[in-house]
């Protein structure tokens, strides 16, 4: 079925130009879309200025879409052999911030690297699926499927989760577990293994609730039920709500949104920015949104499955869940689903670090579409 | 190779069922965005309104008073003041830190503030401080974006343009205190909301404040006001007209000075209180604007009592003013024959008891009239055992002594008038007959206010009709109904003897003289009284009587002076009551002609029109 989305040249060793011409557009183009939404509706949280939000905005994106194309242009191979040492140097990082990182925002998550601040988290969960990648690439199907071959995934998710769950950052926590997870399951380890470690999961419920801070307990009591502080910490949840809900099908008008204007909705440019959409353009935008965030979906889906390397494949799918991660997590928070941890809307938030993890995952992704036809021999994991 | 296919398939196979997952999922956000915003839409819509829109309460704009000529006795002015709104505050005690470096904030006023965020909600202003100078103001307004929850404000505020002058009748009016403060009215939470606390300001309050207007506003999530939605003005309040006549007021008031003393004018036929004065009194500005507790100590240790209004709170024996009832008493029975006399040699004796004439030279033979005029006590001691306690009493009460008449002001007196049945109550005694005698001077028991006096007056000089005093002309423009005073029954001809004797007060021989009135349509009758404060012991008497200008203040006796005027006609009548003053004759009528001429030439009733009027038409 790939092989009429197939063209060009067999030869490995293409020009610049040739791969641009091979680059998958419209995916771009998709991305672009999206990061104009969000350009726009910080305009109008701005109260209808490109000053400051949607200017700065605007120039982080055709910064990152630079580094999209030139991430996309390397080939696949480099990327694998660049996948351990990509994993490590998040792992050092992590460790940096919890020696010597800074606060904010009630948790240790930032690395002050003088020029920028890094959040060694985001790298985080781009390094383990492309480590996880890079692993499962080495092992036959038999392999994959032996528990013995999990020990080294297992700690490769294991490490980075502990040191953010430290941090503490349990939202990045578990969309990098989550997202691991989905590269094993890809990769053809044993069904039942998830099946226990849900029920397990579910299991230790009670013990994680008490490895809480009292700030996330806080955030899950009040998600369960947000009328029980609604001026603390249920106030985002509640005014949230009331912004998607007051929307209607077609929501009030651009830049006519009453409870992002007013300031109702805390945070509202960053975590909560698709409140701001979802009141302006009602349900009708959100929706578009979401299908918006699908489509990309589906061409990362078609990409991994016409790509011919392992490594390719799982890379492909597995950033592309991440992704979606992302996505849900912070849609289902805004509209009161699951408890608020603070996970911005990629491309749509104010913010350069989930943009980054977004554009870097992309360039990846496109990447292996560019190099889907190159089988890579399997090698050992750590060969 | 075959690894690889395998790989491939459980790779597509596992794929498959991730992007069921995500499918399922997405269709979740969506159906959950439906529900909230289709299926919810409604109630969604209702609470971003309630967040966006606020109800605002405009305090409603307090009602003037007015003289009887509509002249203003307490009006309002725009004050500038700051609240602070301690949500809006990151941190209060810095915020009132940096607003003291622009204006004075003392220490007292601080607790306050603190004490009042404590009590209140988040988003409900306190005052910080009020009545601030325009440059105060204008540098607050330019530092305000370093002053979170400091919101400058213009609201109006009660002025009294004749500060002390007029107190005894407008009152003040004050912050609600704790006890005043009613939780269903949500005026009384409003920051810098006054109410009437006494005298006027607080008997008609209700007509005087007015009904609230509110204002829908847009608020953000601060609960800073983006802009007004709608606006529902509020009712002012009812101007209230008053029958004092601001002229004659600030005129009496000066001419008291700083003597501890109590008038009041009224007119004879409405019953119009024309003036109603106590000095020394205090400036409600002072109360309004929330008055310093050195202030407020001065002026609860002032020994001229200067926050008791005299005019009606100020009980006074009536001394020889009282002395025209007992005659009215006892020529009603028939008890006395106006053209017996009696002989004065300075004193009588009673019992045991020996009853002195106020001249010790005595008056030599005393004839009704000059009872009244020279004002004899021998005439009345010997007089007082015919006619008895019990007949004094009733025509004391007849001529308004003894009660209160209500007048919407805070602390009317009712005074005193004994009787047997009275003693036997309050003090558990019999009435000795040496009492009655006391009393028939207008010593002893009897207590009378200045306000009574007038109206006693005033009885006696309209023919002997029940008039009332009033104070209130008119409330929101709707006058009062004016009531015609009924007789009495009082035989017109020995009121007439009595007002005779009253005339021949101010005429050669009487004891006021030397305070006559002259001038065309300048006419004066009254009389002379003297309140002795303390009861002059045998052994001072016989060292001979000490002059009151030689005692301590509070041992001088009250002065007392009533009048009315001008005649044939009489339309006003006044009361003086100067406390400690001395002898009526000598402090008090002077006083009392000089208001009286005022009066007279105010001629606040328009007699003289009505006069002239008279004239045209019998003319015509």
């Amino acid at each position: 079925m790939g092989s009429r989305l197939m063209f060009g040249p067999r030869k490995a060793d293409r020009s610049v130009l040739q791969k641009l011409k091979e680059l998958n557009w419209a995916m771009v183009l998709t991305l672009a879309v999206i990061a104009g939404i969000g350009i726009a509706m910080q305009y109008s949280v701005a109260f209808g200025s490109f000053d400051p939000y949607a200017l700065r905005q605007l120039i982080r994106f055709t910064a990152m879409l630079l580094l999209l194309l030139v991430i996309a242009l390397v080939d696949i191979r480099v990327w694998m052999t660049l996948a351990y040492p990509t994993y490590l140097a998040g792992l050092v990082l992590l460790v940096a911030v919890e020696l010597f990182g800074f606060s904010g925002k009630g948790g240790q998550r930032w690395l002050d690297l003088g020029v920028m601040t890094l959040q060694p988290s985001e790298l985080m969960k781009i390094g383990v699926i492309m480590a996880l990648a890079r692993y499962f690439h080495g092992l036959t199907a038999h392999q994959a499927r032996q528990i013995k071959s999990l020990i080294l995934p297992v700690l490769m998710l294991a490490i980075p989760a502990v040191l953010i769950i430290r941090q503490p950052d349990l939202g990045t926590a578990l969309m990098l577990l989550l997202g691991g997870i989905a590269v094993i399951f890809l990769a053809g380890a044993r069904l039942w293994l998830f099946v226990t470690g849900a029920v397990v999961g579910v299991a230790a419920i009670p013990v994680i609730w008490n490895l809480l801070r009292p700030y996330q307990k806080e955030r899950v009591l009040t998600f369960l039920n947000p009328e029980r502080d609604p001026l603390g910490a249920g106030y985002q949840i509640l005014q949230s709500k009331i912004a998607l809900g007051s929307g209607g099908l077609f929501g009030k008008g651009f830049m006519e949104g009453t409870q992002s204007h007013l300031n109702f909705v805390p945070e509202m440019k960053t975590d909560f920015i698709f409140t701001v959409l979802a009141e302006e353009f009602g349900v009708v935008g959100g929706v578009g949104l979401l299908c918006l965030y699908l489509v990309l979906l589906g061409y990362a889906a078609l990409i991994a499955v016409s790509s011919r390397s392992q490594f390719g494949r799982l890379l492909a799918l597995g950033l592309a869940f991440a992704l979606f991660l992302y996505v849900f997590i912070n849609m289902a928070m805004v509209m009161g689903l699951v408890p608020v941890v603070g996970v911005p809307l990629p491309l749509v938030s104010y913010g350069g670090s989930a943009m980054l993890t977004m554009m870097v995952a992309y360039g990846l992704i496109l990447s292996v579409a560019l190099n889907r036809r190159l089988s890579i021999p399997r090698k050992h994991p750590f060969g | 190779m075959r690894s690889e296919t395998e790989r491939f398939s459980t790779f597509t196979r596992r794929g498959a069922l991730l992007a069921g997952a995500q499918g399922l999922l997405s269709v979740a956000l969506a159906g959950r965005m439906y529900y909230l915003g289709v299926v919810q839409s409604d109630q969604y819509k209702t609470l971003a309104d309630e967040n966006r829109f606020s109800l605002r309460l405009l305090a409603p704009e307090r009602g003037e008073i007015l003289d009887r000529a509509g002249r203003k006795l307490a009006t309002n002015r725009h004050d500038y003041r700051v609240f602070l709104i301690p949500e809006q505050s990151t941190d209060m005690v810095d915020t009132l830190d940096r607003l003291g470096q622009i204006i004075v904030i003392s220490e007292n006023t601080r607790k306050r503030i603190l004490k009042q965020i404590k009590r209140q909600r988040g988003y409900l202003p306190v005052t910080v401080a009020s009545n601030l100078s325009w440059d105060d103001f204008a540098r607050i307004n330019v530092e305000s974006p370093n002053l979170p929850g400091i919101q400058p404000d213009v609201g109006p505020t009660r002025l009294y343009p004749h500060g002390a002058r007029l107190a005894p009748v407008t009152g003040y009016v004050g912050a609600v205190s704790e006890e005043e403060r009613q939780r269903d009215n949500p005026l009384h939470s409003l920051p810098g909301f006054k109410i009437g606390k006494s005298e006027i300001e607080k008997s008609v309050d209700d007509y005087l404040r007015g009904t609230a207007g509110s204002s829908r506003v847009e608020v953000n999530a601060n609960g800073r006001v983006v802009r007004e939605v709608a606006r529902q003005d509020g009712l002012a309040g009812e101007d209230v007209t008053l029958t004092v006549d601001l002229e004659l007021q600030r005129y009496a008031a000066e001419r008291l000075g700083e003597e501890s003393a109590g008038v009041v004018v009224m007119d004879v036929v409405t019953g119009d209180v024309l003036a109603l004065v106590s000095t020394p009194s205090y400036n409600p500005n002072d109360f309004n604007l929330g008055i310093s507790p050195e202030n407020w100590q001065a002026l609860v240790r002032d020994p001229r009592t200067p926050l008791v209004n005299k005019a009606i709170a100020g009980q006074y024996p009536p001394g020889s003013t009282i002395k025209m009832l007992v005659i009215l008493a006892a020529l009603e029975d028939g008890l006395v024959d106006p053209d017996e006399t009696v002989f004065c040699n300075g004193k009588h004796r009673f019992g045991d008891r020996t009853f002195h004439c106020w001249e010790e030279r005595g008056h030599g033979r005393v004839a009704l009239l000059e009872a009244i005029s020279k004002s004899c006590d021998v005439y009345f001691y010997e007089l007082a055992p015919k006619v008895g306690i019990d007949r004094i009493a009733a025509m004391a009460r007849r001529f308004g002594l003894g009660r209160s008449f209500g007048l919407p002001l805070s602390s009317e007196a009712s005074g005193l008038v004994p009787s047997r049945d009275w003693k036997m109550g309050a003090v558990g005694e019999r009435w000795q007959p040496g009492e009655t005698l006391v009393t028939a001077i207008g010593q002893g028991y009897m207590l009378a206010t200045p306000l009574q006096l007038a109206v006693m007056t005033a009885r006696l000089a309209n023919g002997g009709r029940r008039v009332k005093p009033r104070l209130i002309r008119s409330i929101g423009g709707v006058e009062l109904p004016l009531d015609t005073p009924e007789p009495m029954g009082i035989d017109s001809d020995q009121l007439a003897l009595v007002t005779r004797g009253m005339e021949m007060v101010l005429e050669e021989d009487g004891t006021a003289f030397l305070s006559r009135l002259r001038g065309e349509g300048f006419s004066m009758a009254g009389k002379t009284g003297t309140a002795q404060v303390r009861r002059i012991t045998k052994a001072e008497r016989d060292a001979g009587v000490i002059k009151n200008e030689d005692k301590p203040w509070q041992e001088r006796d009250h002065a007392l002076f009533v009048a009315y005027g001008p005649q044939p006609a009489s339309r006003y009548a006044l009361s003086v009551v100067v406390e400690h003053g001395g002898g009526g004759a000598k402090y008090a009528a002077p006083i009392a002609r000089d208001i009286m001429r005022r009066v007279l030439e105010i001629d606040p009733a328009g007699t003289r029109e009505i006069a002239a009027a008279d004239t045209r038409e019998e003319a015509g």
